[in-house]
C-alpha cells in the first residue's frame, strides 16, 4: 500500500506534471509535424533524424551569433536559432521529398536513410562544431538558452500553484500547443486542410480533382519536417539550457511517431498524448523501485503505443486508421 | 464563339511499345450528347483521358471553343470547363458528398463554410433534378449514389463538358434511366455530353451522333438517327468478322456440382451471395450474367475455397459418383480431397497470377507443393511453360519474363493454359475475355468448348449478353445475390434476360 | 480561356520496359561516385585537406592495418547477417523494422548463458545453448508482432518500431542487473579470464595473424548462400515470393498466409537473434543498449538495396561498412565527432536511392515525340 502511495503521491505533484509537459513538449513538436506529413501520405521516417537536425541547427545559429558579438541579445540569439532550426530541418524534409516524391524511392528506406544521417550530423556536429569554426570549447549559447528559458512574467510567480502548473514554461511550450491546436483547425476546417487530407487518404481522387499532388506532398512534408524540427530545438534551447549532449535527444524522435498513432493522426489529441508520454517517459523516477527495475518502467510508452496500435486494429474504426494512401507512391501516368 | 465544344485532331498515345491511339479526330458541339462506341481496349477511355488531364498526347491538337489549347492536369481541364466521371470512382471514402464535391476548389475564403456551400449544391441538385444526401459519407453510399457525387461535383465545378466512362456498367434500369433523364436536362442547359459505352441501345436511346474506335484507330462518326444496332456494330467490331460462337451440343452429361442454399457475407459484411441454388453439369457451359457486383465473384470464390459461406456445395467426382463437400475448405484442403477444379479469377495479376514471376513460376502455383522435397521441382513447370506458350500462341520474349509486362490477352492465355493444364473436372472463369480482342476472345471460347466437350463442367461469369447468349448452354441470372431465373440459353432472348438482371428483391 | 501557352511539359517521365543489366549497373556506379565526389567536397570544405589524401585516409583506417582490415570485415559480417535475417520478411512485404530489437534480445541470451553457464559447461555444449537460446529469443520477438499482424492486421511497421525500444530497455536492466561494478551501469568483458563462450580463432593455424574473425567470417558467407538458396530455390522461398506480391494470389494457390508470415518472421527473428550471438560471443563480449549499433535500420537499406538478393549485400554492406570506418579514421584525425560515420553513410544512401529511378524511367526532354513510340 505504501508503495502505491509513494507512486501516487510523487504523480500528483506539481514538480511532476512540471517535468511531464518538459518531456512531453518535443513529442508534440515531433507529432504535429509527423501527422501533417502523413497526412500527405509520406511516412516519414526520417522524422527522428529531422528533429535532431532542428536542434543543432537552432543551436548552431545561436552559437554563431553569440560567438560574433561582444554582448549578446537573447531575443536576437532565439531568432537565429528559430531561423538556423528551421533551416536544417527544411533540409532534412526535403532529402526526403525529391527523393521519395519526385525520385519515387520508398518512404521507409529512406526515412531510416534520413534518420541515420540526421543523428548523425546532429552529433557530428554537436561534437566538432566549435572545431570547425575555429572557436574554442562546447558549443554552448548560455544568453539564448536562458531566454528561451524565460517563464512568462507575473502569471507563473503569482498565482500559486496555477501559476506553476500553467505558466511556468518557456514560448515554446506555448508555441507547440498553439501549433498542434491550429493544425488541427487547418486540417479539418480549411480548403487546403481539406485537400492534403485528400492527398493522403487517396491522391489519385485528388489529383482528377485538381489538387496537384506533388506541391501538397511536398510543402506538407516540409512544413511538417520544420514543425518537428522545432521539438529538437526545444530540447537543446529549454531542457538543456543552450548546450549539445551526444545522444542527448535519445530517442525521442520514435517515441514521437509513436505519439502520432496513439493520437489518431489527430493533432488536438497528440497535445494531452504528449504530456502522458512525457509523465510515463519520467514515471519510473517516481517509483521506489531498485535502478534496474525502473528501466523497466521505462517501457511504458512504448508498451502503451502498441496497446494502442493493437485497439485500434482490432475496432477498425474508419476515421481512426492511418491515411489511407500511407506509404504509397502516386505516379500519375503509371499504368 | 464556335459550336463545337471540343475538337480533337490527330492525337496519338503510346504505352511503351502499345499504341493506344492512333491519329484520332472528333468534335463535340455544345448541347449535343455524342457517344464514344467501340470494344474494350479500342482506346475510348485513353483518349477522354487526355481531355481531363490524366494523360498527355504524344501527338495532336485539342480544341476548346475553337481555341487550341494544353492540357497538361487535371485543374486545366477543369479551367476549360471539362469533366470527367470516371469508371471507378475517384472519391475520398471517408468524406461526405460535400466535402468530395468542393474538393480542390478555390472558393472565395480559405476558411470552409459548409452550411453555406451545401445550400449552394443543393440548388444545382434542384435544377438538373438529382437526389442526393449531401452529410453522407462515401463508404455508406450505394454505387450510384457516388456516381451522382461525382457529376454533381463536376457541375458544381462548371463543366461544360461532360464525359462519362460507361456510367451504365453498375446501374439498374431504373438507375440509368434517372441518369439519362439528367442527361438530357443538362443537354437541354447547353452542356456537351460524350458518353463512353458498349450498350448500343443505349447509344440509340441517348446520343445525338456517335463515333466509333476501333483497335485504338478512329473509325467514324454517324448521326444516330441513321444508325442501328446492326451497322453500328459493323464499324465496331469490322470486317465481318462471324459472330457465331460454336456451340456444340452437350452430351453425356452428368452432375458434377450441385449448390444448395448458398448464403454468403463478404468482407464488406454484405449478404453478396442470398439462398443461391443451382447445379453444374459436366459436358455444358453454364453461363452466369448479371449486372457487375450481383454476387458472381463471392459465388465462385465460395466454391474455390476462398469465400465462407453457409449452405451446401457438393462437388461430384465423375469417377466414383462420390459426393464431396467443398463449403468451409480452403483450396488447399480442396485439392487434397482430390477435387480437380479450375478457378480463373477475374483479377488475373492480382489473384491468379504473380505479376513480377515468369511463366514457370506462374505455372506452379498450385503445383509447387508436389513431391516431398523441400527444394521447388523447376523443370515440370518450364516444360509446362514451353507447351502453353507454343499452344495458345502467348507472346513473349521468353519464358522468364514477368508476366506483368505481357498484353491483357497473353496474361490471359498463362492463367488459362495453366488452369486447363491439369484436365479441371469443373472449370469457373469470370469475366474470361474482359479486355482481350476478338481473336483472342474467340480463341478462349474455342478453348471453352474443348473442355466442354471433354466432359468438364464448365462456369463462365461474363457481362457480354450476346456471347453468353451463343456461348452457353443454360444461363443463370444473378441479381442481388440471389437467382433470379434459369434459363435454356437457346431459346432465351437478351429481353428476357435484360428483365431478370434487374429483378431485385422478387421472389426466384 | 487562357489556357498555357507553352505547348508541352518540358520534361515527361516515362516508364522503362526493361533496362539492360550493364546500364543498370553503371548507373548505380555514377551515384556512387557522385556521392563519393560530394562527400569529398564536404570533407574539404571542413578539413580543408586533399580530398585525394583524405580518402587515402580513410582507406588506411577501413584496412590499412590487418587489425582494421579484421575489424571491417567483422562489421560487414554483422551487417550482412542482419541483412539476410530481414530480407525473407521484407520480400513478403512485412516491414520489420525491429532487427535492433531482435538482435539485442538475441545478445542478452547469449550473454546471459556466457555469465551463468561460461565457467560451468563444456565448450560444446555451451555454444550449442548460446546458439539456441539467441535464435530462440530473436525468434519470440519476432513472432509477436506477427502473430498481430497476421490474425489482426495490426501495422507491423510501427509495432516492430516499439518492440525495439522495449528491447533496448530489457537491456537497460540487464546491463543494471548484472553490472560489473557498482554502479556503472555496464558489464563489461563477460569472461574476461576464462574466454568461456568466446568465439576463438586460436585453434586455427596462425595464417591471419592471432586476432582474426575468420569463424565469424565463414559463418556469415555459408549463411548468405543458404539464404540465397532458401529464397530461390524452396518451397518456403516460394511462397514468401507470393505472399510478397499478393496476398490474394497466396490464398487462391492454397497458400495458408498466417502460417507464411509467421514462419517467415519466425526465421527473421531468429537469424537477428543469431546475429545477437555473433556480436557478443563474436566480437565485443559484453552487451549493451549500443551493441546493435543501428544495424537494424541499415540492413533494411542494404537489403533493399540489393533487391534482396544476398550476393549484392554482400558487396553493399561491405562498401558501406568501409566507408563508416574510414570515416571514423578521418573524424579521429581531425578531431572531429566519430559521427561523420554516419554522415557520409547517409549521403551515400541518399544518392543510391535516388539512382533507382533513373534505373525505372527514362526522362524525355523538348519535343522529341517519336522517342517514346521507339
Amino acid at each position: 500500500m505504501s508503495f502505491l502511495w509513494a507512486v501516487f503521491k510523487g504523480i500528483f505533484s506539481v514538480t511532476f506534471v512540471q517535468k511531464a509537459i518538459t518531456q512531453g513538449i518535443p513529442l508534440l513538436f515531433g507529432a504535429t509535424g509527423e501527422i501533417v506529413t502523413e497526412k500527405s501520405g509520406n511516412l516519414n521516417l526520417g522524422t527522428p533524424g529531422i528533429m535532431y537536425m532542428g536542434a543543432i541547427g537552432g543551436l548552431a545559429g545561436a552559437f554563431l551569433y553569440e560567438t560574433g558579438t561582444e554582448a549578446p541579445n537573447g531575443l536576437i540569439g532565439i531568432l537565429c536559432a528559430i531561423l538556423g532550426s528551421l533551416l536544417f530541418s527544411l533540409a532534412g524534409a526535403l532529402i526526403y521529398s525529391v527523393l521519395t516524391v519526385t525520385l519515387r524511392a520508398n518512404q521507409n528506406v529512406t526515412g531510416l536513410a534520413l534518420t541515420t544521417f540526421g543523428v548523425g550530423l546532429g552529433n557530428f556536429l554537436g561534437g566538432s562544431f566549435s572545431k570547425i569554426t575555429g572557436t574554442a570549447g562546447q558549443i554552448t549559447v548560455y544568453t539564448t538558452g536562458q531566454t528561451f528559458r524565460t517563464r512568462i512574467p507575473f502569471l507563473s510567480d503569482h498565482l500559486g500553484i496555477v501559476g506553476d502548473l500553467l505558466f511556468s514554461y518557456g514560448f515554446l511550450t506555448y508555441l507547440a500547443i498553439v501549433i498542434a491546436l491550429l493544425a488541427s483547425w487547418f486540417l479539418t476546417r480549411t480548403r487546403i486542410g481539406l485537400n492534403l487530407r485528400a492527398v493522403g487518404e487517396n491522391a489519385a481522387a485528388a489529383d482528377a480533382a485538381s489538387i496537384n499532388v506533388t506541391r501538397y506532398k511536398y510543402l506538407a512534408t516540409c512544413i511538417g519536417g520544420m514543425i518537428s524540427g522545432l521539438g529538437g530545438l526545444y530540447f537543446v534551447m529549454e531542457y538543456l539550457g543552450g548546450t549539445w549532449q551526444n545522444n542527448g535527444f535519445g530517442d525521442r524522435g520514435w517515441l514521437a511517431v509513436a505519439l502520432v498513432i496513439f493520437a489518431l493522426w489527430k493533432p488536438a489529441r497528440a497535445i494531452w498524448g504528449s504530456i502522458l508520454f512525457g509523465g510515463l517517459y519520467i514515471l519510473f523516477a517516481y517509483v521506489p523501485l531498485s535502478q534496474s527495475m525502473q528501466e523497466i518502467f521505462k517501457m511504458l510508452p512504448y508498451v502503451v503505443t502498441i496497446l494502442v496500435l493493437v485497439i485500434s486494429s482490432l475496432r477498425n474504426k474508419k476515421e481512426n486508421q492511418p491515411p489511407a494512401g500511407l506509404g504509397l507512391p502516386y505516379f500519375r501516368e503509371e499504368r | 464563339m464556335s459550336e463545337n465544344a471540343i475538337e480533337l485532331k490527330g492525337i496519338c498515345k503510346y504505352f511503351g511499345k502499345v499504341t493506344a491511339n492512333d491519329n484520332i479526330s472528333l468534335t463535340v458541339k455544345k448541347g449535343e450528347i455524342l457517344s464514344l462506341l467501340g470494344e474494350n481496349g479500342s482506346g475510348k477511355t485513353t483518349l477522354m483521358n487526355m481531355l481531363s488531364g490524366i494523360y498527355f498526347p504524344d501527338k495532336g491538337q485539342i480544341l476548346v471553343d475553337g481555341e487550341e489549347v494544353t492540357i497538361r492536369s487535371p485543374k486545366d481541364a477543369y479551367r476549360l470547363g471539362i469533366g470527367m466521371i470516371h469508371q471507378h470512382f475517384k472519391l475520398i471514402d471517408i468524406f461526405t458528398a460535400a466535402e468530395n464535391i468542393i474538393l480542390g476548389q478555390e472558393g472565395q475564403s480559405q476558411i470552409i463554410n459548409l452550411k453555406a456551400v451545401t445550400a449552394d449544391i443543393e440548388k444545382l441538385i434542384h435544377r438538373y433534378g438529382f437526389q442526393l444526401d449531401l452529410n453522407k459519407k462515401i463508404y455508406d453510399m450505394s454505387v450510384s449514389e457516388k456516381q451522382t457525387v461525382e457529376i454533381v461535383k463536376m457541375l458544381y465545378r462548371g463543366a461544360n463538358l461532360l464525359i462519362l466512362d460507361e456510367p451504365t456498367a453498375v446501374l439498374t434500369p431504373q438507375e440509368t434511366e434517372h441518369l439519362f433523364g439528367v442527361l438530357r436536362n443538362m443537354k437541354q442547359d447547353g452542356k456537351a455530353i460524350i458518353i463512353i459505352t458498349h450498350k448500343l441501345h443505349e447509344v440509340l436511346s441517348i446520343s445525338d451522333r456517335v463515333s466509333i474506335l476501333r483497335k485504338g484507330a478512329y473509325i467514324g462518326t454517324v448521326e444516330t438517327k441513321d444508325a442501328t444496332e446492326q451497322s453500328l456494330t459493323e464499324m465496331m467490331v469490322g470486317e465481318k468478322v462471324s459472330l457465331n460462337i460454336d456451340r456444340p451440343t452437350p452430351h453425356n452429361t452428368r452432375k458434377c456440382l450441385e449448390v444448395k442454399h448458398l448464403t454468403c457475407i463478404n468482407k464488406y459484411g454484405v449478404k453478396a451471395v442470398d439462398n443461391v441454388s443451382f447445379t453444374a453439369l459436366g459436358g455444358e457451359i453454364l453461363g452466369i450474367a448479371g449486372i457487375a457486383g450481383s454476387g458472381q465473384k463471392e459465388l465462385l470464390e465460395a466454391i474455390a475455397g476462398l469465400q465462407e459461406g453457409d449452405g451446401s456445395i457438393l462437388f461430384t467426382d465423375p469417377a466414383t459418383g462420390e459426393e464431396e463437400e467443398l463449403l468451409g475448405k480452403d483450396p488447399l484442403e480442396i485439392k487434397k480431397m482430390g477435387v480437380s477444379l479450375a478457378f480463373v479469377p477475374e483479377d488475373r495479376l492480382g489473384m491468379g497470377l504473380v505479376g513480377d514471376m515468369g511463366m514457370p513460376g506462374n505455372m506452379m502455383i498450385r503445383s509447387y507443393r508436389n513431391g516431398k522435397s523441400a527444394l521447388l521441382e523447376q523443370r515440370g513447370p518450364r516444360q509446362l511453360s514451353e507447351k502453353v506458350k507454343e499452344e495458345l500462341e502467348v507472346v513473349t520474349p521468353s519464358i522468364s519474363y514477368p508476366v506483368r509486362r505481357l498484353s491483357g490477352g497473353n496474361v490471359q492465355k498463362v492463367l488459362v493454359g495453366r488452369e486447363i493444364s491439369n484436365s479441371p473436372k469443373l472449370l469457373m472463369t469470370a469475366y474470361a475475355v474482359r479486355g482481350l480482342d476478338i481473336n483472342t476472345s474467340y480463341a478462349i471460347y474455342h478453348l471453352l468448348n474443348e473442355q466442354k466437350e471433354k466432359g468438364v463442367a464448365v462456369v463462365y461469369v461474363g457481362e457480354d449478353l450476346d456471347v453468353l447468349l451463343e456461348l452457353s448452354d443454360r444461363i443463370l441470372v444473378l441479381c442481388g445475390g440471389r437467382v433470379s431465373g434459369i434459363l435454356d440459353a437457346r431459346t432465351a432472348t437478351k429481353e428476357a434476360i435484360g428483365l431478370l438482371m434487374t429483378k431485385h428483391g422478387e421472389e426466384n | 480561356m487562357a489556357a498555357p501557352k507553352q505547348k508541352e511539359p518540358f520534361v515527361r517521365i516515362v516508364k522503362r520496359d526493361s533496362i539492360s543489366l550493364g546500364k543498370s549497373v553503371a548507373i548505380r556506379i555514377a551515384a556512387i561516385l557522385l556521392s563519393l565526389a560530394f562527400c569529398a567536397v564536404l570533407i574539404y570544405s571542413i578539413t580543408h585537406s586533399n580530398p585525394v589524401q583524405v580518402y587515402r585516409s580513410m582507406m588506411d583506417g577501413a584496412i590499412g592495418t590487418g587489425r582494421r582490415t579484421w575489424n571491417t570485415l567483422r562489421d560487414t559480417m554483422i551487417l550482412l547477417v542482419t541483412a539476410l535475417a530481414i530480407t525473407p520478411a521484407f520480400k513478403m512485404r512485412f516491414w520489420n523494422i525491429g532487427a535492433e530489437g531482435q538482435i539485442l534480445v538475441g545478445g542478452i541470451a547469449t550473454a546471459a548463458v556466457m555469465r551463468y553457464c561460461g565457467n560451468s559447461m563444456p565448450t560444446l555444449l555451451l555454444f550449442a545453448l548460446m546458439i539456441l537460446v539467441s535464435l530462440a529469443a530473436g525468434l519470440i520477438w519476432g513472432l509477436i508482432p506477427a502473430i498481430f499482424k497476421a490474425r489482426w492486421n495490426t501495422n507491423e511497421t510501427l509495432f516492430t518500431l516499439m518492440m525495439n525500444y522495449i528491447a533496448i530497455q530489457l537491456t537497460s536492466f540487464f546491463s543494471i542487473a548484472w553490472e560489473a561494478k557498482k554502479g556503472s551501469g555496464n558489464i563489461g568483458t563477460i569472461n574476461q579470464k576464462t574466454q568461456a563462450g568466446w568465439i576463438s580463432t586460436s585453434f586455427l593455424p596462425d595464417i591471419f595473424g592471432n586476432f582474426n574473425y575468420s569463424i565469424n567470417v565463414f559463418i556469415v558467407l555459408t549463411l548468405t548462400v543458404l539464404m540465397f538458396i532458401y529464397l530461390q530455390y524452396t518451397k518456403h522461398g516460394y511462397e514468401i515470393a507470393v505472399v510478397g506480391q499478393s496476398e490474394n494470389t497466396a490464398r487462391y494457390a492454397g497458400i495458408n498466409v498466417k502460417k507464411v508470415i509467421l514462419r517467415t518472421m519466425a526465421l527473421s527473428g531468429a537469424i537477428c537473434g543469431f546475429a545477437g550471438f555473433l556480436l557478443v560471443s563474436g566480437s565485443s563480449h559484453t552487451i549493451s543498449t549500443s551493441t546493435a549499433g543501428g544495424r537494424g535500420f541499415t540492413a533494411i537499406i542494404v537489403s533493399w538495396l540489393a533487391k534482396f538478393n544476398p550476393f549484392v549485400m554482400i558487396l553493399i554492406s561491405f562498401f558501406l561498412v568501409f566507408m563508416g570506418n574510414g570515416a571514423t579514421q578521418i573524424a579521429s584525425e581531425f578531431q572531429l565527432n566519430e559521427s561523420a560515420s554516419e554522415v557520409i553513410t547517409g549521403i551515400i544512401l541518399f544518392f543510391i536511392l535516388g539512382s533507382e529511378f533513373f534505373t525505372n524511367y527514362r526522362l524525355i526532354f523538348g519535343k522529341h515525340r517519336k522517342e517514346a513510340n521507339e
